[in-house]
């Protein structure tokens, strides 16, 4: 099917919320695509609980008039111009097919993700994600009464720890990779943002009961030993315990879950595909948040890790922008510095201790999607070389997971992004998709209707 | 495992199947989340190893699960319906 907008916002976190209502406030016609089921991104997800945060954010994007195309993915960009162009977006939904959609200016609000580290035993069931395991809890997962071990780098955490204490949850060890003195700076920058400081203070008054370690990171994931005859099926190794290491000291704590994320790395797949300018990881825009590619925008986490406030404030920026109200959008602009000095401090905050790299041995994977272990990957000249001969990062996460591993351990930085963004269905890729699909219904449930 | 009250059923209110087991989730819930509560695994690996999710935000396809039949979705970003049939590792991913 084929979709006309004047703006299309690809991602419906903060950054995409506040660019799509500033430019339909300003009367042009605006589409949303977002992966997830429904909007708010990652920090506003919405699962089984009615959504608290954000909500004067939600209520206004909801009367928004936005085409909110919510369970689509952009696999591909069909056509670039100065003028516009077109993406191609498949629907989660099977059976529904592909969707083309016109655009004359474009914001990418494409969001972060985790930074994962592989250690022994991270590839274990009931290992994931610090915000991972979060977004399960919010989608659903009983909690209550589970131990949990929180690991990594960053406020994400401290926030997470929170959130799961409030669910029930028996949250045993929160630890922080960085040192205090590492993270000292970031304190001093939050006394200019004295909303960001209360907040963690009320988070860890909340997790008081949980000790705090600095320096301190998962050796090894344990898995509960096989179990004995009687069970069903084939033994499933599945986590019981954490090894940890803090200063040359290591113990183990028993636990149900291990949620560990070592901060985040911004997803700029699409802006890559674009040819759009990337620096160090980051696009490059200009203050009115434009990229290096005329007709194309970018906001939030891609820029620069900043938060939900960096994020609201540049999606905004970015839609008075392409929306033509450049002064409007200049005197937002104003308030960037303060927000990227934010996110300065908060990635030295961050950085990575560089003995996290002797974590992987051997015998561990990094590469979940192709089972790449890390011996296979130790002489590889970079990450091209390690693509064509140990197919890391050739799997369906094409390099989503184990590029920022990779990044970290070898100093590999992942090439130029190529399409299909996402596997894909053959149907989506082929040319004639759009001629199909138009003569299919152009209302499908899964749009909904300006 | 503590016993569901009557409250709990209505406020999980969409019946699915996860590998055949029946399981009762609240609106809004995701399939990987109704798969967690069951089982803790949701694919196997290449190289034979049980996985479960891992970035639950829709990038690291570990969730990867059979839907009515329908195989390779990530089940954290697809919400359960009732009468859903999920299929794990554990079980053929086509009818």
């Amino acid at each position: 099917m084929k979709k006309d907008f004047d703006i299309l916002v690809v991602g419906a976190g903060p950054a995409g919320i506040a660019a799509a209502i500033a430019a339909a406030e300003n009367g042009l016609r605006v589409g949303v695509v977002d992966d997830s089921p429904s909007p708010g991104g990652q920090i506003w997800r919405r699962g089984t609980q009615p959504p608290t945060a954000a909500r004067r954010w939600n209520d206004r994007f909801e009367a928004a008039a936005v085409v909110r195309m919510m369970g689509w993915r952009v696999i591909d960009c069909l056509r670039l111009t100065p003028e516009g162009g077109i993406l191609r977006a498949e629907c989660n939904t099977p059976g529904v097919q592909p969707a083309d959609l016109h655009f004359r200016h474009l914001i990418l609000a494409t969001g972060a993700r985790e930074r994962f580290l592989p250690f022994p035993g991270w590839t274990l069931p009931n290992v994931m994600g610090a915000g991972g395991l979060d977004a399960m809890v919010r989608g659903g997962l009983p909690i209550e009464g589970k131990r949990v071990v929180i690991a990594g780098t960053g406020p994400l955490l401290l926030a997470v720890a929170a959130q799961l204490t409030a669910h029930g949850a028996s949250v045993v060890a929160i630890c922080e990779q960085a040192s205090l003195a590492q993270m000292a700076p970031l304190a001093l920058a939050l006394l200019r943002q004295p909303g960001k400081l209360l907040q963690g203070a009320k988070y860890r008054w909340a997790t008081r009961k949980t000790p705090f370690f600095t320096r301190c990171w998962p050796a090894a994931a344990l898995a509960e030993p096989n179990p004995g005859p009687g069970s069903e099926n084939e033994p499933q190794p599945r986590l019981q315990a954490v090894t940890l290491h803090r200063e040359g000291k290591q113990w183990t704590v028993a636990c149900d879950y291990l949620a560990c994320g070592f901060h985040l790395v911004p997803n700029t797949e699409l802006a890559s595909l674009l040819g759009s300018r990337i620096q160090d990881g980051f696009v490059v825009t200009d203050q009115q948040m434009r990229t290096s590619i005329p007709a194309v925008w970018c906001a939030g986490e891609p820029t620069g890790i900043g938060g939900v406030d960096a994020s609201l404030l540049e999606g905004r920026i970015a839609g008075l922008s392409a929306a033509g109200k450049t002064e409007a959008a200049r005197a937002l602009s104003k308030r960037r510095p303060g927000m990227q000095a934010f996110a300065r401090a908060l990635e030295r905050a961050c950085r990575l201790d560089p003995r996290l790299r002797e974590l992987a041995d051997d015998q561990t994977i990094v590469c979940r999607c192709e089972d790449v272990r890390m011996a296979a990957l130790r002489g590889r000249s970079g990450w091209r070389d390690a693509k064509l001969h140990t197919r890391c990062g050739m799997g369906p996460c094409q390099g989503r997971v184990c590029g920022g591993a990779a990044e970290f351990l070898f100093g590999w930085s992942a090439g130029h992004a190529h399409p299909p963004l996402y596997p894909a269905r053959v149907s989506s890729l082929m040319e004639e998709a759009e001629e199909e699909a138009m003569a299919a219904s152009s209302s499908h449930p899964a749009i909904e209707p300006e | 495992m503590t016993e569901r009250t009557a409250q709990d059923i209505s406020i999980n209110s969409i019946e699915l199947s996860v590998d055949g087991v029946r399981v009762r989730v609240a609106p809004g819930a995701t399939v990987a989340a109704a798969v967690l509560t069951v089982d803790a695994r949701t694919r196997t690996s290449v190289s034979g190893e049980p996985r479960a999710p891992l970035c639950g935000m829709g990038i690291c396809f570990e969730c990867q699960v059979g839907i009515d039949g329908v195989p390779y979705q990530r089940s954290c970003q697809i919400l359960c319906s009732p009468g859903m049939r999920v299929t794990t590792c554990g079980e053929p991913s086509l009818p």
